[in-house]
């Protein structure tokens, strides 16, 4: 059973559509669980007191802003080189997700910073590093939206996430050397307290929550390009007949 | 070789034929530099604190508001189709027209930049470092907007999303430049940064032109 | 449980951050919901279309 046997729309929206319910429903326990370690049972830190929980949405907001673009990437690795058919639906699906959780990342954390550092934004290694993170998403999204034909944007959207890609780590690499040459007064710490086990607990079901989520949300999107795209068809087979 | 100079050689004849390229490359690097001053006052200690930055991003602004003329003419009038048909590799024909693009534009700016050092009250020690990474840095600026510019060949009034695209992707090349000229200008070694550029300018040779090849390709499609 | 509200004084910053989060997931997954529902009816619709010009072109 090779990568090409979900090629077919009509096995995968089947298999979506069995997946798709325990994902939502992972995702809901994982969620509620979460949040209640996360607002009730995890203690308040010794300096950052109760400001400290929010790092429980924003760290996982920040691991997902990544893990989707690299799942963006990949999809669009896996589109240009091996021509599957539903890869590039799957890179674009998982976009307008990945730019979400980005945007998470960024308000989560200047509302962690405020009360910790006094100003609404800090141009630390991490938050710039996501704020540009979150324009190479608009950048993906616009191209996707402002090519008319389908299979061109794909191709070029694909190009797109590979050169953004392997310029993700050389702006990480950068933004980090920058931040050194910079260093501000305070030493800036987003990472919040060295972590405790009481704080370790309700990060992870979050990240897991927010995980089983953007499975659930892809397998709609997908599910909603993939008639986007048979709609295509359709119209234009019957504007050349 | 003889079919990549003559790629080189028509579009540099090009450029000089319709002139303004280069000169509004220059007039837009001056203007830009000259808001500056105006909106953040005359003081020279803050011109010169704030000029390697100024520079390096009115020069990386210049320069991506030419890309468009990369391929868009030549896409219209149907050369650039012709030009594949030579026989010439579409990777080497991109390579070839980025190198003329950098003559034309990057090349300018690099002359410009230290009168506009000047301008901008920037420390002496800083102007060897300014000339060698503007040398160094304008052509990857030329290659990564490359191919930004194959991508948004077919998209009508992509110049914003040229930007969009092209920008993030400048940011390393603007870090590493901006950051040497401040090492030269500190007294501080400013050999790691000019090292970091150059890897950065060396990888986009082979790279850039690849990528814009596969984007151009769709567009010719 | 008044510092469950309260967090310590700071709620004006914990709340809003937990709020956004939810709610930004919950607007996209409606608004990816309710897309993938207009796409279902529309392609339903159009394939009907297309099936009746079908029937229609075979009649002699």
């Amino acid at each position: 059973m090779s990568m090409h046997y979900f090629a077919n729309p009509t096995r995968f929206t089947r298999l979506a559509e069995r997946i798709q319910p325990w994902a939502e429903g992972l995702a809901g326990v994982l969620l509620v669980v979460g949040l209640y370690l996360a607002l009730v049972e995890a203690p308040a830190d010794y300096q950052q007191g109760d400001t400290v929980r929010i790092m429980f949405v924003h760290v996982p907001s920040a691991w997902m802003a990544m893990f989707c673009y690299s799942f963006l990437a990949v999809a669009s690795a896996i589109a240009l080189i091996w021509k599957h058919p539903l890869a590039d639906l799957a890179a674009k699906a998982s976009a307008p997700i990945g730019a979400g959780f980005t945007f998470l990342a960024l308000v989560t954390g200047s509302l962690w910073g405020k009360p910790m550092w006094g100003t609404w934004w800090v141009w630390d290694a991490r938050l710039t590093s996501v704020l540009i993170l979150f324009f190479l998403y608009l950048g993906y999204m616009a191209l996707w939206q402002a090519i008319e034909d389908g299979q061109k944007a794909a191709k070029a959207a694909a190009v797109l996430a590979l050169v953004g890609a392997v310029n993700v780590p050389i702006i990480k690499f950068s933004v980090d050397w920058w931040n050194t040459l910079h260093q501000p007064a305070s030493v800036l710490r987003m990472d919040g307290p060295a972590i405790h086990p009481s704080m370790l607990w309700p990060l992870l079901i979050m990240a897991l929550a927010f995980k089983a989520y953007f499975v659930a949300l892809l397998l709609v999107r997908m599910r909603m390009e993939l008639n986007l795209r048979r709609i295509r068809a359709l119209q234009l087979a019957e504007r050349t007949t | 070789m003889k079919p990549f100079m003559a790629v080189i050689a028509r579009d540099l004849h090009l450029a000089v034929r319709q002139g303004g390229a280069t000169f509004l490359a220059l007039v837009f690097f001056l203007l830009t530099v000259t808001l500056f001053p105006l909106g953040i006052g005359p003081e020279p200690a803050i011109l010169a604190r704030i000029a390697p930055g100024v520079l390096w991003v009115a020069a990386l602004l210049a320069a991506m508001l030419s890309l468009d003329r990369l391929f868009q003419a030549d896409f219209e009038d149907g050369s650039l189709e012709q030009l594949t048909l030579s026989g010439l590799p579409l990777g080497a024909i991109v390579l070839a027209k980025t190198i003329a693009h950098w003559l034309t534009t990057g090349l300018p700016l690099l002359l410009a930049a230290p009168i506009l050092a000047v301008l901008l009250n920037m420390d002496s020690e800083g102007f060897a470092a300014l000339l060698l990474t503007m040398l160094i840095g304008t052509p990857a600026l030329s290659l990564i907007g490359a191919i930004g510019a194959a991508l948004t060949l077919t998209v009508r009034r992509g110049g914003v999303l040229l930007s969009l695209l092209v920008l993030p992707l400048y940011i390393p090349v603007l870090i590493f430049g901006v950051s040497a000229i401040d090492a030269a200008v500190h007294g501080l070694n400013a050999k790691p940064h000019v090292l970091l550029l150059t890897a950065l300018t060396l990888a986009a040779i082979p790279l850039c032109p690849w990528a814009a090849a596969a984007a151009v390709k769709l567009s010719l499609e | 449980m008044r510092h469950f509200f309260e967090m310590g004084g700071y709620a004006g910053y914990v709340w809003p951050a937990f709020v956004i989060v939810l709610v930004v997931m919950a607007v996209l997954w409606v608004a990816s919901r309710r897309g993938c529902r207009n796409s279902e009816h529309t392609l339903a619709a159009l394939r009907k279309i297309v099936n009746n010009k079908k029937l229609t072109r075979s009649d002699p």
